[in-house]
């Protein structure tokens, strides 16, 4: 691959010369197989899950059917990974390797990426891999049934963190003395208090305590079952908590999924109309592979009922750079995520241009225009993105007994869960808490709807 | 300016391993145990493929779901697309059928269906744990028709070709620990395995079944003999060196089928149960000698028989049951409850009563097989072990 090495430097000084800001690039060559499995996973070396297969059957499934292909994928850092195609062409890299600088720049500015590094440190990929290490070590010692069960847990509730909050936090407060209700004055306890040498009797340390875990609902729940899950082990916590400093770690790529595809294509397509060093047809073929990547539709149609991130990225930053100059393009860069960038950014002109509209399915599987209302778009885009895109549950209370109480925020979501999947969530759950576990929610009506499972009885101790 | 791109294409290691495939393996394993867990209502729905040639079952299942948290699923769902049109437009029209369906399975991630192939073997095997059943023996009555040579005993003089090695070293060994002067071999120490002749039992076994296939015999009602018939098959297969299988089907007249064309076979008019009883015995008499084997008939019909037909029918039966180590009724009545003596039943308590080895099982739904199937082997242990 000298060829590519020929072009980097060249698109690198390009790149600088247009004031791109980033952390190292480790670019690597791999095979289709590794780049799929990578996607699969969310990072190259990660935790064994039998999920994980599944997905992976998937992606093979539709990689058969012709259906998607990855050029890239990226991983910011210090120094951030990138991971190419082997089989890409010339062209493609070479448009991958100017998108991939768009997205490094990205990173090193935006305040979610900034601020998830400084919490979790640039060398994620390394402590991933040495997580799935231990992982492996764990399966070796305990066995498999007992590192699944925590896994189920763990990854079923994976997109169940607080990114409002540190990375790294500490327990809840101490109940402050001020907190803690005096008992009452009482003759005889006066009486008492008075008696030679009696000190006030020492209140108990532990037990009635409890009763008020967590303080406020608590929406990180891989936190709060890795803390306070009576009889967790310390690698069952260790597994939550590697779970979650996953999550952590891919929650500013979901969060900017739209703002960063959009600044990367926007940068690679920069790039590329200054490369007058790109032979002739290489730049043809490469300006070919762009359009493909920002296009709004699948091949010959002409209608699409998903929004392509890369398309409408693109589109909506080629207008603010256009209106307010790269400056301004950079300070909302830094500053929005995506629910800020759609909903300040894409006006009712633009969308427009882009004819955006709002679709619904009824239950028969009949498909209309609804909406071209500005307001409708921007919600029906960032709908899926709400909360991680997971449902909102909070742990609300552990009782004296240890049993844990989750609560649903049907109000936040509009409606109840999917009773099904929450059931076998709650095993998954109630098998590493160890006590009874109940989730409240709402039915199809409304009507309050309480779930709960117990673990299975015959569970070794070992 | 400063280089910050390090482009590297040596990572040969990548290609030697797959963390997809091995979670993917990890996802069948699982798959498998699920399979196991509900074998039982699986195998019972008679949704399983078998080649009685490869000794296989597949069954087909659905890939396991990882569980998380979802949304119940909307009255009507909606998002953001790109393209023309007007509002109102309709996109895509309603499915037809879908309505209900839609939504439910709707993960995306269900719909591709995995088949898990089971060894037959492995299969009865855990079906005879499952269900208790016992070991059948085989008829007490079927004479010694065959000898055997079987290791018995060891000697000290024997041939070259049954030296016992092992003993005799251990012999040499313990003989040169209380020798002062110990020599390496004596004769004394040889060991010689010793064969015996030992009468063994038949082990052959005939297995006939018998189909009612008038019109009154419904796809249901045949499907439910198959399921049983399949499985008492495998389980005498289990207890005998060789069975052989005839199958005969029967309106007013039998015939003797193919088993690939036995469950296929669908007649019409009326019921003469004795044609088939009597083929029975003709085929006994003809191909079977008694002393050699072991003879079952299994025979299934929704209890409906021509009344003409009732005394030869019962005639013939008794003949036959004297020939039979078993005769297993199975009386279909798929989705009807009938409550009312059925003819056939009649005539084969009637044979009970008098002592001939017959057992009547009465199969409506198909979790009553295993019931069935249950009572058949129990019986027949039973009744072994009582002569």
């Amino acid at each position: 691959m000298a060829t590519l090495a020929e072009y980097s430097p060249q698109i690198e000084a390009l790149a600088q010369a247009q004031g791109l800001e980033y952390y190292t690039v480790d670019f690597e060559l791999v095979p289709e197989n590794f780049m799929m499995e990578t996607a699969v996973y969310g990072l190259p070396v990660r935790m064994p899950h039998w999920s994980f297969g599944v997905r992976y059957i998937h992606h093979l499934i539709q990689r058969s059917m012709g259906n998607s292909r990855i050029f890239e994928v990226m991983f910011p850092g210090d120094p951030c990974h990138a991971y190419l195609v082997d089989s890409n062409t010339l062209p493609e890299n070479v448009l991958v390797l100017a998108h991939v600088l768009g997205h490094a720049d990205f990173a090193r500015r935006n305040a979610l990426f900034v601020r998830s590094m400084a919490m979790a440190g640039g060398r994620i990929l390394e402590q991933a891999a040495a997580r799935a290490h231990r992982i492996e070590e764990a399966l070796t010692e305990y066995g498999q049934e007992r590192v699944e069960a925590v896994l189920d847990a763990a990854l079923s509730l994976e997109a169940h963190i607080d990114t409002h909050r540190a990375l790294h936090r500490k327990p809840y407060a101490e109940p402050a003395e001020a907190d803690v209700p005096k008992p009452a004055a009482h003759p005889f306890r006066e009486r008492y208090k008075e008696l030679p040498g009696e000190a006030p009797p020492v209140r108990e340390e532990s037990g009635p305590r409890r009763a008020n875990l967590p303080p406020h609902p608590e929406y990180d729940l891989l936190w709060f079952i890795a803390q306070y899950g009576p009889e967790l082990e310390g690698w069952e916590r260790d597994v939550f908590l590697a779970v979650r400093e996953e999550s952590f770690y891919f929650y500013p790529v979901f969060a900017c999924q739209i703002m960063n595809e959009g600044w990367a294509s926007y940068w690679h397509a920069c790039l590329l109309r200054e490369a007058d060093f790109l032979p002739q047809d290489l730049y043809v073929s490469a300006i070919k592979a762009h359009s493909d990547v920002v296009r709004p539709f699948v091949s010959d149609r002409q209608l699409s009922l998903v929004i392509n991130p890369y398309h409408l990225g693109f589109s909506m930053w080629e207008r603010i750079v256009e209106a307010q100059g790269i400056e301004a393009a950079r300070r909302i860069c830094s500053e929005e995520d995506d629910f800020g960038f759609v909903r300040n950014h894409l006006d009712a002109t633009l969308a427009e241009e882009l004819d955006l509209f709002v679709y619904e399915t009824a239950a028969g599987g009949e498909t209309k225009i609804i909406s071209r209302d500005i307001h409708a778009i921007h919600e029906a885009i960032l709908a899926p993105k709400f909360n991680f895109g997971a449902p909102r549950i909070a742990a609300t209370k552990i009782d004296l007994d240890g049993s844990l109480t989750l609560t649903h925020n049907h109000k936040d979501d509009g409606r109840g869960l999917d009773i099904a999947r929450a059931e076998r969530v709650l095993d998954y759950i109630a098998r590493v808490w160890r006590r009874p576990v109940t989730l409240h929610t709402v039915d199809d009506e409304g009507a309050p709807r309480e779930i709960s499972r117990r673990a299975p009885k015959s569970r070794a101790s070992d | 300016m400063t280089s910050r791109i390090r482009v590297s294409a040596d990572a040969p290691w990548y290609d030697l391993f797959s963390r997809g495939a091995r979670d993917w393996l990890r996802h069948n394993q699982k798959v498998r145990q699920a399979v196991n867990e509900r074998l039982l209502d699986l195998l019972a729905s008679g949704d399983f493929i078998s080649h009685p040639t490869e000794r296989t079952v597949r069954v087909p299942v659905r890939m396991l779901e990882h569980a998380r948290f979802r949304l119940a699923d909307p009255q009507s769902e909606s998002g953001a697309g790109q393209g023309k049109g007007e509002i109102g437009d309709v996109l895509k029209p309603a499915k037809p059928g879908a309505g209900e369906d839609a939504g439910k399975g709707g993960s995306g991630q269900g719909e591709f269906q995995l088949m898990v192939e089971l060894k037959l073997d492995d299969l009865v095997d855990w079906l005879w744990e499952e269900l208790e059943l016992p070991d059948l023996k085989p008829k007490p009555t079927a004479p010694i028709d065959e000898d055997e040579l079987g290791r018995e005993g060891i000697s000290k003089r024997g041939i070259r070709a049954r030296l016992d090695r092992r003993l005799t070293v251990k012999e040499a060994v313990k003989r040169r620990a209380i020798q002062s002067e110990p020599v390496p071999f004596v004769d004394d120490d040889l060991r010689f395995r010793q064969l015996k002749q030992r009468p063994r039992r038949a082990t052959n076994a005939v297995v006939m079944f018998g189909l009612d296939v008038s019109a009154s015999m419904t796809t249901v009602e045949r499907q439910l003999a198959k399921t049983f018939f399949f499985f008492a098959l495998q389980g005498l297969r289990r207890q005998y060196h060789r069975v052989e299988t005839r199958f005969i089907a029967h309106t007013t007249d039998a015939w003797e089928f193919s088993e690939k064309d036995f469950f296929e076979v669908t007649g019409s008019g009326g019921t003469m149960a004795s044609s088939a009883f009597q083929l029975a015995l003709g085929l006994l008499e003809e191909h079977y000698d008694a002393t050699q084997y072991n003879a079952y008939l299994f025979y299934a019909s929704d209890g409906e028989n021509s009344t003409e037909d009732r005394t030869t029918a019962g005639e013939s039966l008794r003949a036959l049951a004297e020939r039979l180590n078993y005769l297993g009724y199975l009386e279909t009545r798929a989705g009807t409850v009938r409550f009312a003596q059925t003819d056939m039943r009649s005539l084969m308590e009637t044979l009970a009563a008098s002592g001939a080895p017959v057992g009547t099982h009465i199969v409506s739904e198909k979790k009553d097989i295993w019931q069935a199937i249950r009572q058949f082997f129990v019986q027949q242990s039973g009744q072994t072990a009582r002569t």
